[in-house]
């Protein structure tokens, strides 16, 4: 789904829903990597393929890391304190949860709008 | 820098391949991986100071007093706290994804 969104790097400020690096609907590739083809970047050479595979993946990791980051800090701390104490600890925890939960359900819901109906998808490639 | 972000950054200042001038690609990949964790410690220099700018600077004064040096470094800290605890619960969250396919 995630490919077929056609979604591949989150901006900040974009109005496309930012897709998580990896594909969190059921059913994704197996691998759990959602890099593009690294053949035209690394040339012919194996090895610096999968090294740019695997940077490329440890990258969206960490964009999303700052990305929720940023987004549960508004919604979790108030004032900083000497330490990060448990409820704040555990709203995080779930804001991320929640983060990738919302994620999948706009895919996965995407997902059925496009299959139910073609007139969905026909507006959206105008 | 490193001790916070070592791991949490899969950074890896590691000893590099040390050759001279040549065109070695494990020296490419090293040096790759330090511009992206020293892009990685940018991106996050930047929301913090922008986070913690926010929380602990009320109205702009003359100078940066005490509480408000305080709170910065206060925040700075728990802003890190914050970084990990969203990195370690996504890093589970992705383990839990890929034992259920």
């Amino acid at each position: 789904a995630a490919a077929r969104c056609g979604a591949a790097r989150e901006g900040r400020g974009a109005a496309v829903p930012v897709t998580p690096a990896v594909p969190v609907t059921p059913g994704g590739n197996g691998n759990g990597m959602d890099a593009p083809s690294a053949a035209g970047l690394g040339g012919a050479d194996p090895q610096l393929q999968r090294f740019i595979e695997v940077e490329t993946q440890k990258q969206r990791f960490q964009q999303l890391v700052h990305q929720m980051t940023e987004l549960c800090w508004e919604k979790c701390m108030d004032k900083p304190g000497p330490k990060l104490d448990s409820r704040a600890e555990t709203c995080f925890v779930n804001c991320v949860e929640r983060f990738i939960d919302t994620s999948q359900f706009i895919l996965n819901r995407l997902e059925q709008t496009q299959k139910s109906k073609s007139a969905f998808s026909e507006s959206l490639s105008d | 820098m490193e001790s916070g972000f070592g791991s949490d950054f899969g950074s890896d200042f590691g000893s590099g391949s040390g050759g001279a001038g040549k065109l070695d690609p494990g020296l490419i990949m090293e040096q790759v991986k330090v511009q992206i964790a020293v892009a990685n410690a940018q991106e996050l220099l930047q929301r913090m100071t922008d986070k913690c700018f926010r929380k602990c600077i009320g109205k702009p004064g003359g100078a940066l007093d005490n509480s408000e040096q305080k709170c910065i470094a206060m925040c700075m800290d728990r802003y890190m706290d914050s970084w990990n605890t969203v990195s370690r619960a996504y890093n589970s969250r992705l383990q839990r994804e890929r034992a259920n396919m």
